[in-house]
């Protein structure tokens, strides 16, 4: 407690920040998203353990097995963030340190993402 | 970063052994938090064993007896010894309950008493609930409305509406839940806790308040009412039986509705 403040003031503080809902409900829909997409993936990499190169690539060249894989993708990479956010707001209290990590964290987010996404898309569209 | 260890001058030490008179047949013992700010000593657990065939049958009913016979020092709340004050909450044997309603039969073994967790502590199993308390005066908890009631009676609810209030308005705020949480423990200063939004849904969804929007607009926040990860604790632990749980995920609901 700060000296000469009321309690009522700390609690009060800089008011509601009118944000949250948006976060909470990107969160559930992007899990809702990855249960089939995370099952569809991981079947498919499973049913396909002893496949060769050359059938890989025809099946990724699929546009439904492309499209697919860009959403799971996306969503991946996008409810990663969303979380990771979380843990760090629930742990690291120090503002600057706080702030400075939810940075870094959503740039390497994007960058893993679109790393992942340009992946497929060569393989998919490539010569 | 959130505190995992205690600090040096928090570390519990053992403290003394108050025993047991001679003929004493049933002998349960209390292992008991103590502190004192004053002294500049480190909190210790001292121990009282007690005649429980010489007791009534709660754990406050011990701590009553601990302190008119064996040691006037220990400190602690009390005040209606029935459950419907909230001033006995404190940590038995692991789990945030009420004294008064904790019976001593129903604890194997030495019993553990400390106060409500990762609170400041005033003395022994006193908790300085002064956040907790101005948590509650800031979700503005009574009517709040623009229409003056009837001038010839008082404002009216239906049956139906007043059913949905059960489970809500019999919250007696002994901060039971709201200490139980992990995240209140981590972000306690900003998140408003399980009992408080608790409250502030009892307002929300109560017909003749007129105030539904604003009152959401004051939670919608990412601390104050989204650090709920539906951890649950809250729900084990309270000793009225409610759920707090659910009423934070009906507030979170009416602010999809609002917004989708």
């Amino acid at each position: 407690m700060k000296k000469f403040r009321t309690p009522l003031k700390q609690v009060r503080g800089l008011g509601s920040a009118q944000d949250g809902t948006h976060h909470w409900w990107l969160q559930r829909v992007t899990a809702a998203a990855l249960v089939p997409l995370s099952l569809w993936f991981v079947a498919s990499i499973v049913s396909m353990s002893d496949a060769d190169y050359v059938s890989v690539v025809t099946w990724l060249r699929s546009p439904l097995v492309t499209v697919l894989l860009l959403c799971f993708i996306w969503a991946l990479f996008h409810h990663a963030q969303l979380g990771v956010q979380v843990v760090l707001e629930d742990y690291v209290h120090s503002e600057w340190i706080k702030i400075a990590s939810i940075v870094a964290m959503k740039f390497a987010s994007v960058v893993l993402g679109l790393a992942s996404a340009v992946a497929v898309l060569k393989v998919s569209l490539g010569g | 970063m959130a505190e995992f260890l205690l600090p040096k001058n928090s570390v519990v030490k053992s403290g003394k052994t108050f025993s047991a008179r001679d003929g004493a047949k049933n002998v349960k013992r209390f292992r008991v938090y103590r502190y004192d700010p004053d002294s500049g000593e480190n909190p210790r657990t001292d121990m009282y064993e007690v005649d429980v065939d010489a007791c009534g049958p709660m754990v406050l009913d011990a701590l009553i007896k601990i302190k008119n016979e064996i040691d006037s020092t220990l400190t602690f709340r009390r005040s209606c010894r029935e459950g419907i004050c909230g001033s006995c909450a404190m940590n038995i044997s692991g789990t945030n309950t009420l004294a008064c309603t904790k019976a001593i039969e129903d604890i194997s073994g030495e019993v553990k008493i400390y106060p409500l967790p990762h609170m400041p502590v005033v003395k022994d199993l006193v908790p300085d609930l002064a956040q907790f308390y101005a948590q509650y005066a800031s979700i503005k908890p009574w009517m709040r409305t623009q229409t003056p009631p009837p001038p010839d009676g008082e404002r009216l609810q239906s049956k139906e509406d007043r059913v949905k209030l059960d489970g809500l308005y019999e919250c007696i705020l002994c901060a039971c839940c709201s200490t139980s949480c992990p995240s209140y423990w981590w972000n306690g200063e900003r998140y408003l806790g399980p009992a408080i939004l608790l409250q502030a849904y009892r307002w929300v969804i109560d017909s003749r308040d007129e105030s539904a929007g604003e009152r959401l607009d004051d939670l919608e926040d990412p601390f104050r009412l989204y650090r709920c990860h539906t951890i649950m604790n809250c729900t084990k632990t309270c000793p009225k039986g409610l759920n707090p749980a659910k009423a934070i995920a009906e507030i979170k609901k009416l602010m999809l509705q609002r917004s989708l």
